[in-house]
């Protein structure tokens, strides 16, 4: 298994509505791949079939190796994902959000309680261990619901607006701790509206209306196109390909 | 015109001072941007502004109006976009739309020719039959922004309207925005971005409950006292933490590494630094600072900690909530 990520045309179609539409992408193990697009281009539904939750319509490929149309259970066990919207229980503290969590991928006992320890440290969360979920700063929920996407070590994360409603620092904390992941191996597989942070990315991506219109380092885009930012880069992509939404 | 005064607005959640002692004056046609982290106190301000909560101490007054005593007066004056919106999801965007107007008393003719306005703004025309909840992000703050515009308010408060949204949904929001101000409304919105900031008329920096820094957006940027530096690298974590353990106060930022120093520093005392902890520095140049850098230094937080981090003197009050 030599990518992360490999699929040819990656299809989902509901009703007549096309919301993935003939998407090929191919991601090293250890690549930041930032997945851009407007609201609403498709990148979520995309992404929910990368990650073995839904079935392609046409087209297909292998995420880790397992292939998404026949072996999405292994894909669920060996990818991470972390959401925009917390799946985290607010009620539980993150030490039993992270056990939760822990035990939904079979780790119990010593191993369990090293890593949780570690990711701790790593994250900077040792003193919020024991504090209610719900109670915590967004920043803080969010650094929780990453300690729990890679608690089991899995050598691909999806994220999903990781950073969406968060200050520029904890944005850029938060980036430290993905570089990184990614220095040690992890492929990451990032969504954000937040042009700084698809900076941060080796290589992006560019949806629109269910297509991929653009790919490459970021730097190379913004100069193909000859603009000032990426965020223009973006902006011309996007509204020269017809959308407005 | 003042559209809105806040004088000594205190907010407390049993223990804890959400907002402490802030004021400030809103113009008409004027848009105010809040900046700070979660747990600043934003949406508390926001909501004792618009008498949806009580507060403790102080005065609040919309258009001259006191929101405690003469609230029945200032709530049509008022349109508040909550950070999580209602729309009716099953309902399309005219019935949503609809719906609203009617909490206002808003029927027959008034309400249709100010829906094809809102129309205009928005384009949302097309979508008028579409489903709430099958809308894009985009979209779906334009309708709710909408929607909080239905009974035309002068002073519309808005809470993070645009977070979770598109770069190309963001500026057309903004577009929108300036064309409400130009028609004489005010705006008072909170936002995590930068360039929002940088848009509004005047800012506030707000954290712990507390205003830290407001006034026009240059005036913020000259808040900063110290200098800038800019490399075109990309460091390894390991780089970083050199850099840090030397005393160097640096982060990345895009495809870069920025550097804070000294209002005395030189460029080449920088590049000395950057050699030191392995970092090419090539390209070494100083830049002037923006609202991000303004914003880390404002909030008492070094741009990035030195071994770890200490949530206690990192995250500021939103720790103990």
């Amino acid at each position: 298994m030599s990518e992360a990520v490999e699929v040819i045309d990656l299809t989902r179609r509901f009703g007549d509505f096309t919301a993935v539409d003939h998407v090929t992408l191919k991601v090293g193990y250890g690549e930041i791949f930032g997945f851009l697009g407007a609201n609403g281009a498709g990148k979520t539904t995309a992404i929910r079939m990368l990650c073995g939750l839904l079935l392609p319509s046409e087209g297909g490929g292998a995420v880790n190796g397992y292939d998404i149309a026949t072996e999405p259970e292994m894909i669920k066990r060996s990818k991470g994902y972390m959401s925009q919207k917390f799946s985290l229980y607010p009620d539980l503290t993150p030490r039993e959000n992270l056990e939760f969590y822990g035990t939904v991928y079979g780790l119990a006992g010593g191993e369990l309680r090293r890593r949780m320890s570690d990711l701790a440290g790593a994250l900077g969360l040792e003193v919020f261990m024991d504090r209610l979920t719900g109670s915590l700063p967004v920043g803080w929920r969010q650094r929780v619901a990453l300690a729990a996407a890679i608690l089991h070590r899995p050598k691909i994360v999806f994220l999903d607006e990781p950073t969406a409603g968060v200050d520029p620092v904890f944005r850029r904390r938060f980036w430290d701790v993905l570089y990184d992941l990614a220095e040690g191996g992890t492929t990451l597989f990032v969504t954000t509206h937040y042009m700084d942070e698809a900076e941060f990315c080796g290589r992006i991506s560019i949806m629109h209306a269910g297509r991929i219109i653009e790919e490459g380092p970021p730097a190379d885009l913004v100069r193909r196109y000859d603009r000032a930012s990426l965020e223009d880069t973006f902006i011309h992509l996007i509204s020269g390909a017809g959308a407005g939404a | 015109m003042k559209t809105i005064e806040v004088k000594a607005l205190s907010k407390t959640y049993g223990s804890i001072l959400a907002v402490d002692r802030v004021g400030f004056t809103l113009e008409a046609g004027e848009i105010l941007a809040v900046a700070g982290p979660d747990g600043a106190g934003k949406t508390s301000l926001f909501r004792s502004i618009c008498g949806l909560v009580d507060f403790d101490g102080g005065e609040v007054r919309v258009a001259g109006l006191d929101v405690r005593t003469d609230f029945d007066a200032v709530k049509p004056l008022l349109g508040y976009m909550p950070e999580v919106f209602s729309l009716y999801p099953d309902l399309s965007v005219e019935e949503n739309l609809a719906f609203y107007a009617g909490l206002f008393g808003l029927g027959g003719d008034a309400f249709r020719t100010r829906r094809e306005r809102l129309y205009d703004f928005s384009g949302l025309r097309p979508f008028a039959k579409r489903r709430a909840e099958a809308l894009s992000g985009g979209m779906k703050q334009k309708l709710a922004l909408s929607c909080s515009l239905i009974h035309d308010p002068t002073v519309l408060v808005l809470d993070e309207p645009t977070t979770g949204v598109d770069p190309l949904s963001r500026k057309q929001f903004w577009d929108i925005l300036a064309e409400i101000r130009a028609g004489g409304a005010s705006i008072l919105l909170s936002t995590p971005y930068m360039d929002e900031v940088g848009r509004a008329d005047r800012a506030v920096f707000m954290d712990r409950g507390r205003f830290l820094a407001r006034g026009t957006p240059a005036d913020l940027v000259g808040l900063y006292n110290g200098k800038v530096f800019e490399a075109p690298v990309e460091v390894t974590g390991e780089q970083l933490r050199a850099l840090r353990a030397g005393g160097t106060t640096a982060a990345r930022v895009g495809a870069t590494l920025r550097v804070y120093a000294a209002r005395g520093a030189d460029a080449g005392a920088v590049a000395a630094e950057l050699g030191r902890a392995g970092v090419d520095a090539a390209g070494l140049r100083e830049r002037q600072p923006g609202l991000e850098d303004v914003f880390v230094h404002l909030m008492g937080r070094r741009p990035e900690p030195p071994n770890g981090e200490s949530p206690e003197e990192g995250m500021g009050g939103g720790g103990e909530r």
